[in-house]
């Protein structure tokens, strides 16, 4: 594809274990993201999907192969970059403003202009009258909606996100899933969206990518032309939802036993 | 690859997501329990009040009743010449003696001197060794090269007994203010610089990941990411690194010294005044007690993003 976004060549990535052997995580992983696509990523645990998201932004290097976002080679932190965490991430030092403005002020704009920013994006993600409040005071779903306006207020070109749903109940999920489409809808960004639930990544996404158990390397890429706007409430109800659910799950079932066999070994053995 | 349908401004999907539809069973159950609540909740909140405030009433009672037991017995044993009074003090020879140094003044000068003077070197002190621990603890725990080169040789300085350093700072800084900060800056040091380290080392890492995402440079993740996730190792340490500086100052003073709280106390030793020497450690624990509030205060104010004890009790 000309132009990708993001692109994977051949990437392996190696971590040195704390016994001294080494650990592949990914093994000649090549994949692409369009510009402004919505790529899914699947694949069992273990399978090397969150160091896929570091490599992409610069957080690790690739041991082996090329990384290139926006067609540059990744040195450092590519510019236009949003990662939204599994875990929590924002700062519970910081109020809810001063969360959502850190990255303009990072990006040298001034305290006012950074603020006055912020408050649009914490009523846009619908935290608007919370500005004030710690992060300690509020839900898993609203740390969660910080985090996003904390990345989505620098403009980023391209959006990685690392299951950032897991963590939520499942009506919470389902709005903030909703949520993230319409605010992913007014940019231009693309997404690469980490996720271990097929559900999740077929009524997001435009494109699922399924990787085998670990070292994670991709097993199969499917697109997903269900037509937008989604209501992710809705759209598994749809028969062409359940047929693209099926074939991604014939592909996925036998890398999720490998996993799982592999993990049953590794408790007997340890 | 990228086609996407741009939908219009978020109003169908979003609009009904962002709220559960009003005629959901929820909020009916809802508003109806909030109605019946309402009276009973203030009730709710007089008892819980009432409970708190009879906890901290046993609380105080208990602590009156420990230390009239605890200063009775002293006295009566005292009295009674079962113990010697003259070795082992009396409280109201203490008494009659703080009030002598209040009114009359002290052998030294006026006792509010030698509070003065003890305080000066304690904060003087209790200020340069936690500066200084917060300093390095934050420079070592950064820059993994340093910590390891200096690792030996802090363990080597942590493991003399630092106390005797005052006679040394004697020497060194003569038998005025400073020895005696040099001896209680060295002992808060330690303390603090050990935790500042711990602090920076225990650093959540995906918090260190978003900043830098987010374009955070390192002189800003040190100032806004490290510092203050720290900030809670630092706090706790500088309660007990306090009263390690009033130890400090009042071993400096044991060195030579001319005035202060530490010199007044051996001075009455000397003089096996021991109604004196005691006197002066009540002086001393006054001084802690102070110091102890202005210290909870401000990690109050400064750690304000930490949710608070349940209670609302103040921690003892």
């Amino acid at each position: 594809m000309a132009g990708a976004a993001i692109e994977l060549r051949n990437v392996t990535k190696r971590f040195a274990t704390p016994k001294g052997g080494t650990y592949t995580a990914i093994r000649d992983l090549t994949m692409e993201v369009g510009p402004g696509e919505f790529c899914a990523v699947v694949g069992p645990t273990g399978c090397g999907k969150s160091t896929t998201l570091a490599l992409i932004s610069g957080l690790e290097r690739a041991s082996a192969g090329d990384v290139l976002v926006q067609g540059q080679p990744v040195r450092g932190i590519p510019d236009g970059i949003g990662y939204v965490f599994q875990s929590d991430a924002v700062f519970p030092w910081k109020t809810v403003l001063e969360n959502v403005a850190a990255g303009p002020r990072y990006h040298g704009t001034s305290g006012s202009d950074a603020r006055k920013r912020a408050r649009d994006w914490i009523s846009r993600v619908g935290l608007a009258g919370f500005e004030d409040r710690y992060p300690y005071q509020l839900s898993g779903g609203m740390r969660k909606r910080v985090g996003l306006a904390q990345s989505l207020i620098n403009n980023p070109r391209i959006l990685l996100m690392d299951e950032p749903f897991s963590a939520l109940d499942v009506q919470t999920r389902t709005l903030m899933e909703n949520e993230l489409l319409s605010l992913w809808a007014a940019t231009s960004a693309s997404v690469v969206f980490v996720t271990h639930d097929l559900e999740e990544a077929i009524a997001l996404a435009d494109r699922v990518v399924v990787l085998t158990a670990g070292p994670g390397t991709v097993k199969g890429t499917f697109p997903v032309d269900l037509p937008r706007p989604r209501n992710v409430a809705e759209i598994r109800f749809q028969p062409q939802f359940s047929r693209i659910y099926e074939a991604i799950w014939l592909q996925l079932r036998d890398e999720v036993l490998v996993s799982y066999e592999r993990q049953k070994h590794a408790a007997a053995a340890g | 690859m990228s086609v996407r349908n741009m939908p219009p401004p978020p109003v169908s999907v979003d609009a009904g997501s962002r709220r559960p539809p009003p005629s959901s069973v929820g909020s009916q159950s809802l508003t109806s329990v909030g109605a019946q609540d309402g009276a009973s909740l203030s009730e709710l909140t007089a008892k819980r009040t009432r409970a708190v405030r009879r906890r901290r009433l046993t609380v105080y009672g208990l602590r009156l009743l420990f230390a009239i037991l605890w200063i009775g017995s002293w006295q009566l044993t005292t009295s009674m010449k079962w113990v010697d009074p003259f070795f082992f003090g009396q409280p109201s020879g203490i008494v009659v003696r703080l009030q002598q140094w209040f009114t009359q003044g002290t052998d030294l000068g006026s006792i509010w001197l030698q509070m003065g003077v003890t305080m000066e070197e304690t904060i003087g002190g209790f200020l340069v060794g936690a500066i200084l621990g917060v300093v390095f603890g934050v420079l070592l725990g950064r820059i993994e090269l340093a910590a390891d080169v200096a690792s030996p040789f802090i363990k080597a300085a942590n493991s003399i007994p630092r106390v005797v350093l005052g006679s040394l700072f004697a020497i060194m800084f003569g038998l005025g203010l400073k020895s005696k900060i040099a001896t209680a800056a060295v002992l808060v040091f330690f303390v603090v610089f050990y935790n500042a380290f711990q602090g920076v080392r225990e650093v959540d890492r995906n918090l260190i990941a978003n900043a830098r995402i987010l374009g955070a440079n390192n002189r800003r993740l040190t100032t806004e990411i490290i510092v203050p996730s720290a900030m809670s190792w630092i706090l706790a340490s500088l309660h007990i690194s306090f009263g390690l500086a009033l130890v400090g100052a009042v071993v400096g003073e044991l060195f030579g010294a001319t005035a202060g709280v530490g010199e007044l106390i051996y001075s009455s030793g000397h003089l096996f005044d021991v109604d004196g020497v005691f006197a002066g450690m009540f002086l001393l624990a006054v001084m802690a007690l102070v110091a102890e509030g202005v210290i909870t205060a401000l990690e109050n104010r400064l750690i304000r993003w930490r949710p608070r004890q349940i209670s609302g009790e103040t921690p003892i």
